[in-house]
């Protein structure tokens, strides 16, 4: 089953709408609460992503009866050194991000701790395209 | 489908309900449906939060409680007596007088449910120190630990295991019987109750416990006993009265069943919540983590103003409040019996783990509930989102769940229904039959009436 939802860059107000449709989703289908989690986390944070650093993108959610495959895919300036945005703490964000409470440097390490697998593909000045797996 | 697992609380009457839709619409669950005219419970998906209670009309949905002469079962009779029962007389009747009348009706013994809630402060304060994920959610209210249960199962484990008061009062008096060397066969405990929940929750507890209250007794019915005695001056003259009483109480005691009664008594930060839709919006967000300033305990109350309102409760719920805050500001900080309270019940006051109650809205084996979720979405973009009800079902989400469950078909849609008419596919005969499929005859056949008289 598919679900897509758009992502407006800078709209912090809605940052989280398709994570949370997501997550009810799964809910609704008896998916473990453990996991259901797991996949809230890693989406939202991608989805924020999209929302503070890129300038615009499109989530597509697969959900099958192994497990749930989620492909963030945004138009905007790519990561230029995917290992370094990996790590805990570093961030690009701007100050106003910042002081919206967003910005922490731990978007990425977490999506990376709660999926089973995840792909990260960027092009700088084009954009980047997460694929995020969790194992139901 | 069959819903039927879990003890109901409340029932439909079919010979009251007139089908009106006005439960269906309230029920945080969305366990009520309307179809051939009565309102039908899926009795897996309710809490017994009894808000359908509270607004049907025709009076059609009946509290499910023990017969009354049940307690003549019993050689001795234990009442346990929540303080909000008495805080609905407060300044109008004396609290011998309504004991008295208590006496009189049977009981052998009047004690106060919030006994134990000295002991339980202390226990209550270890266990959130000790808690590993906070906010460890209160044991409290039955109707919030059932929302937990089947909508928030990923919460199930801040829910504290600690008895709720009624239980540690009542395993109290349990304890009492036997150490004085009575036979427990001769001892009935019983709980006369504010609410539904409390009904389930005695006659299917969660969390690996049996409770030893032999019934429960209606709030309201009392009530209205009580009244009618004093009115009619039908009670004992001072120091005549046949029962004991047990009404040593604290003031934290007395506080407890209110909002804030609870949260005040916390080391740490503690917030109070009542009402279910605040209830639900507060759990959503934790669930969803955008909590992020820490707190250490949730007070959560199905009732607004707790206890005072709930369904039971015949004394307008903010009143009932503001007489037990005054019945409190004067009471002591503890009392008399909380030292033996503690000798006797420290050992009997843990409960074992709340298992969740998922909903299971399209099926069991995710396979099967995808395929039906596709199809639900499928005809969500179909269906006018308006959620009017005239399906019987309460939102037009619900029907699209309905339809794929089978429970349901798209022609119960009203708008629907226009449509394949205007295509032709449905005659208005055919449309009228639908209607009556949900609404019943009987709604149809008096509008003609009505109209040509
Ligand atoms: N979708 C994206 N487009 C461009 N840059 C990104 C994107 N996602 C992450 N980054 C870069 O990776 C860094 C680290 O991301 P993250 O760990 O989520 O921390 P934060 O978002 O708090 O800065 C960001 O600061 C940003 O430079
Ligand atoms: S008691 Fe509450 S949960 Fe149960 S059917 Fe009524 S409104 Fe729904
Ligand atoms: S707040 Fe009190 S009266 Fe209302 S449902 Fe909960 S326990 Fe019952
Ligand atoms: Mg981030």
């Amino acid at each position: 089953m598919r679900l897509e939802y758009d992502v407006a860059a800078g709209d912090f107000t809605r940052a989280g709408n398709a994570s949370s449709a997501i997550k009810k989703a799964l809910k609704q289908l008896g998916v473990a609460p453990a996991v259901v989690k797991r996949v809230v986390v890693a989406v939202y944070e991608a989805e924020v992503n999209i929302v503070a650093h890129s300038y615009g993108g499109h989530i597509t959610a697969d959900i099958e009866p192994e497990g749930i495959s989620v492909v963030l895919a945004d138009t905007g300036p790519g990561i230029p050194d995917v290992r370094k945005a990996m790590q805990k703490g570093f961030s690009t964000a701007s100050k106003e991000v910042r002081e919206m409470g967003f910005g922490a440097g731990m978007g990425l390490p977490n999506i990376q701790e709660n999926a089973d697998d995840l792909k990260i593909e960027t092009e700088v000045g084009k954009g980047t395209t997460l694929s995020i797996y969790i194992k139901f | 489908m069959e819903h039927n697992t879990f003890h109901k609380a409340l029932e439909i009457q079919p010979e009251l309900c007139i089908g009106c839709s006005h439960c269906i619409k309230v029920c945080p669950t969305e366990a009520l449906r309307v179809s051939g005219g009565k309102a039908l419970l899926y009795a897996d998906w309710c809490i017994d939060c009894g808000r359908c209670f509270r607004v049907c009309p025709s009076r059609a949905i009946r509290v499910v409680d023990d017969d009354f002469d049940n307690i003549f079962s019993y050689r001795h009779r234990v009442l346990l007596v929540p303080a909000v029962f008495y805080a609905q007389f407060e300044k109008r009747i004396p609290r011998r007088v309504i004991n008295d009348i208590l006496g009189d009706m049977g009981f052998s013994e009047v004690c106060t449910v919030e006994q134990s809630a000295d002991t339980l402060v202390e226990e209550i304060n270890g266990y959130v120190r000790g808690a590993g994920e906070k906010p460890v959610i209160s044991s409290f209210c039955p109707a919030v630990i059932r929302l937990i249960q089947v909508r928030f199962p990923s919460l199930i484990d801040r829910i504290m295991l600690l008895l709720p008061p009624i239980e540690v009062t009542a395993q109290y008096y349990v304890r009492r019987w036997q150490m004085g060397g009575g036979d427990p066969a001769e001892l009935g405990v019983f709980y006369l109750t504010p609410c539904i929940a409390k009904i389930a929750a005695v006659k299917s507890p969660v969390g690996g416990y049996e409770s030893p209250i032999s019934g429960v007794i209606n709030m309201d019915y009392v009530y209205n006993k009580v009244l009618h005695a004093y009115k009619n001056k039908k009670y004992p003259e001072e120091g005549m009265g046949t029962e004991s009483v047990n009404d040593a109480v604290s003031s934290k005691g007395l506080l407890w069943p209110l909002t804030g009664g609870e949260a005040s008594q916390i080391e740490g930060r503690a917030l109070s919540i009542d009402g279910m839709s605040n209830v639900i919006e507060f759990l959503e967000k934790l669930e969803d983590e955008e909590i992020e300033e820490p707190i250490d305990y949730l007070e959560l109350r199905g009732c607004d103003e707790s206890c005072p309102g709930g369904i039971l409760v015949q004394g307008n719920r903010f009143l009932v409040a503001d007489n037990l805050r005054e019945v409190a500001a004067s009471a002591p900080d503890t009392h008399i019996k909380a030292e033996e309270y503690k000798r006797f019940c420290s050992a009997y006051i843990k409960m074992d783990a709340v298992e969740p109650r998922s909903m299971v809205k399209y099926d069991k084996d995710i396979n099967v509930a995808i395929k039906k979720m596709e199809m639900a979405g499928m005809l969500r973009k179909i269906l006018p989102d308006i959620d009017c009800g005239a399906c019987g079902a309460p939102s037009c989400e619900a029907l699209a769940a309905d339809i794929v469950r089978e429970d349901a078909s798209l022609n119960n849609c009203i708008f629907m229904q226009a449509r394949f008419e205007k295509e032709g596919s449905l005659q208005v005969s055919e449309a009228i039959d639908l209607m009556e499929q949900v609404w019943g005859k009987d709604r149809f056949v008096n509008k003609e009436k009505s109209e040509s008289e």
